[in-house]
């Protein structure tokens, strides 16, 4: 000890113990952070480069053009769409993957045996290959094979299109994101509640709390934290949605009627089946700085802090 | 003995060397092509073939997945890499004339006169700027395939040859169950699939709707006919019920349905020829595009993949491209790859041959290749999307097809406009 810190003065003369530490940490650091800035942020910042440009994907040149493409962009009916398509699958997706999460966390917290069975049930579909998945649930849904509508004709009823209807395609592709994600909830859900101390159920039932007004309380308040991080990962995921549509909706992608299109499937195709990367690229701006405003909205007004 | 055998190695080493220095001066070419495992291994076979025949040429032959291979030559060229003599396919060939990696093909070397009497007559479409950029070795075009043992049972005793036949053959051949639910297509129905080609180069012309303007630049289809055509079309799915969209799921869930044997008859490539040869147990058949009457105008679509000269073959590098690039397209090289690849030949020697012509699977499409278009894209996947979009707005919104005919021409003509104001501010 005493012949490092006579050796220091020599190499860093100002430099105390716990600097000379930090400087440490942010060497090691500085490799992520290298990986972090080529992989992340320099295509970031080209894709916002290109946003500005017009680009065939193959050309060499790529005029400046201003916001043209942003401008294109708004007189695109299949933008607009697929706006409004990404707000109803976030609309729909997480009230109810956050809901039957909660629910069903609860429930398993009151499971006593075979609970490890259980929750390795509703952990499987996170698991599962998304693309298998997919090919399976449009399975389910055809109005010719699928079991589902199987149940409708035994029952009596008439049969329904699902994926064929451009009013029921987009919740039918909904319903098998929320069955993706509810095992992956669960689990959050199921250590948030864990970390819910004890003492506070038992003071509240003291206090002759019921049922409803424990949960309400207790348990949602001191979920908060478990709540604000749930809501604002599954946003940012709802609002990046492509591999499900684009497997479940194979030969008409986004369709019938761009009825299932989301913002990245419109970009990929804009970008890669058509060639119009600036348009990609401005596209990919927008949705950049949508994710962006909600998440930091999100945080604003989800993460009150509890105080008791 | 030692002496004699140096001296004649000796001899031998001068002789070499000698005969090196007469031929001209070795060029080294780059071809490339996407990875599509028949046609690699072909090209490598016949490269050491021209390489013999072209002493002092060789070729390099690279290979890129499909998925990217927009993006390679993207990244490649700029950088001064990248072919000298690039394979594409046709509807991008104006994407790469725009960008300014094709060069025109130079008329000494192929006289368009010649070309237009040598290939098969789709290749004008994809005269660009009034010239030629690229040749074929081989084209495809569509035809219908049935399954034998569906219609035989369904007492249809030979494959239809008009759409009125077409249409009884496939109301036979449905199945439904109790609730209605078809078990077995009739018609494997894929707007998505090829339909849209059919819909577009076969039904809307022999209705009575030419498709665009002569010079590509507008669409013409939005009139009573063509709306007529579509309803034809639309009807088979909601008047008739013989066929459903995504019946089986999947960008070729109507291929997969035949070779299940759950749909009857299906509209298909000749690039499908293999596949299904593979895939399929029920006997089946080709047969060519059925008509309006059975000698009415015939119709098909074709398309292709072309060979053309990037703007990197200069000098002597562009005399050996346009050397292979001969050699590519010749008629041995087609015939060759026929029997390898299975793609049709794009010269009309070659149709014209009674013993192809007569082929029971390759028949069909050879005849069809004499009335075969292809179709001028500037777009693929949006005009596509536009046709698919008609049909569901008939199908699923219940609109009349003429409306949905007028808004698919407004919508494919924004498209078309946008690609020729650009071209034209680029000159």
């Amino acid at each position: 000890m005493a012949t490092r810190t006579q050796a220091a003065p020599t190499t860093w003369p100002h430099l105390g113990l716990g600097a000379r530490r930090a400087l440490w940490a942010y060497a090691f650091l500085l490799v992520p952070l290298a990986f972090f800035l080529a992989i992340r942020l320099a295509p970031a910042a080209s894709s916002l480069y290109i946003s500005l440009h017009e680009w065939n994907i193959i050309s060499p040149e790529k005029p400046f053009v201003g916001l043209r493409n942003f401008q294109t962009l708004l007189a695109d009916p299949r933008f607009a769409r697929a706006a409004l398509n990404t707000v109803r699958y976030v609309a729909v997706g997480i009230p109810a993957q956050i809901v039957l999460g909660l629910l069903l966390a609860m429930a398993l917290r009151r499971v006593t045996r075979l609970r490890g069975l259980f929750r390795a049930l509703y952990f499987m579909p996170f698991v599962t290959p998304v693309v298998a998945a997919a090919w399976v649930w449009q399975w389910m849904y055809s109005e010719q094979f699928g079991p589902l509508n199987s149940i409708l004709v035994a029952l009596g009823l008439p049969t329904l299109q699902f994926l064929r209807s451009p009013g029921q395609a987009l919740y039918a592709i909904t319903a098998m994101i929320v069955w993706q994600y509810l095992g992956f909830q669960i689990v959050i859900f199921l250590a948030g509640l864990e970390a819910i101390p004890r003492v506070y159920y038992e003071a509240a039932e003291v206090d002759g709390a019921s049922g409803w007004q424990l949960f309400r309380h207790v348990t949602i308040p001191l979920l908060n934290p478990t709540l604000v991080f749930s809501i604002v990962y599954s946003t940012i995921i709802y609002l990046q949605l492509f591999t499900q549509v684009l497997n479940m909706t194979f030969q008409d992608q986004g369709g019938p009627l761009a009825s299932t299109l989301t913002l990245v499937l419109y970009v990929y195709q804009l970008g890669f089946q058509r060639f119009r990367m600036g348009e990609a690229a401005a596209a990919t701006a927008v949705l950049f700085a949508v994710i962006l405003a909600i998440t930091l909205l999100q945080m604003k007004i989800l993460s009150k802090p509890v105080e008791y | 003995m030692k002496h004699v055998l140096a001296l004649l190695a000796a001899v031998g080493l001068l002789l070499g060397l000698a005969s090196v220095g007469a031929t001209q001066q070795q060029v080294t070419i780059t071809y490339w092509q996407y990875f599509f495992e028949s046609k690699v291994r072909l090209i490598d076979q016949l490269i050491p073939q021209f390489q013999a025949q072209n002493p002092g040429i060789r070729v390099v032959h690279e290979n890129f997945p499909y998925d990217t291979y927009n993006q390679k030559v993207a990244s490649a060229v700029p950088a001064g890499q990248g072919p000298d003599v690039i394979n594409l396919f046709y509807g991008w060939v104006p994407l790469y004339v725009d960008s300014g990696y094709l060069q025109p093909l130079p008329t000494d070397a192929f006289p368009v006169q010649e070309l237009e009497r040598e290939f098969v007559p789709m290749l004008r479409n994809s005269r660009f700027d009034g010239k030629y950029w690229a040749l074929p070795t081989a084209v495809r075009s569509l035809a219908m395939f049935y399954n034998d043992d569906l219609l035989a049972r369904a007492g249809v005793a030979r494959a239809p040859v008009t759409w009125d036949e077409f249409l009884v053959a496939a109301e036979k051949t449905t199945v439904r169950d109790a609730a209605g639910r078809i078990q077995v297509e009739g018609f494997g129905i894929a707007p998505g699939g090829q339909d849209h080609h059919l819909i577009r180069e076969v039904l809307f012309r022999q209705w009575g709707a030419a498709p665009y303007s002569p010079d590509g630049r507008r669409v013409t289809y939005a009139t009573p006919q063509g709306a007529e055509a579509l309803r034809w079309y639309t009807d088979l799915i909601t008047r008739h019920k013989v066929g459903a969209i995504d019946f089986f799921p999947g960008a070729n869930g109507y291929r997969n349905a035949f070779m299940a044997g759950r749909a009857a008859m299906i509209f298909d490539g000749s690039f499908a020829i293999g596949a299904i040869r593979g895939g399929t147990r029920a006997k089946w058949g080709v047969a060519p595009l059925p008509r309006r009457s059975a000698g009415g105008e015939a119709s098909n679509f074709g398309s292709y993949w072309v060979h053309g000269l990037t703007v990197r073959a200069t000098g002597p590098k562009r005399d050996a491209a346009i050397r292979f690039l001969k050699f590519l397209v010749s008629p041995e090289v087609q015939r060759v790859w026929l029997e390898r690849v299975g793609e049709l030949p794009a010269s009309r020697s070659l149709v014209s041959d009674a013993r192809l012509a007569n082929d029971a699977v390759f028949g069909p499409f050879i005849q069809g290749l004499a009335y075969s278009r292809a179709t001028f894209f500037v777009d693929e996947t949006a005009q596509r999307q536009v046709l698919m979009d008609a049909v569901n707005e008939v199908v699923v919104n219940n609109k009349s097809p003429m409306q949905a005919l007028q808004e698919a021409a407004a919508k494919e003509q924004k498209i078309l406009d946008d690609f020729w104001t650009k071209r034209a501010k680029k000159q």
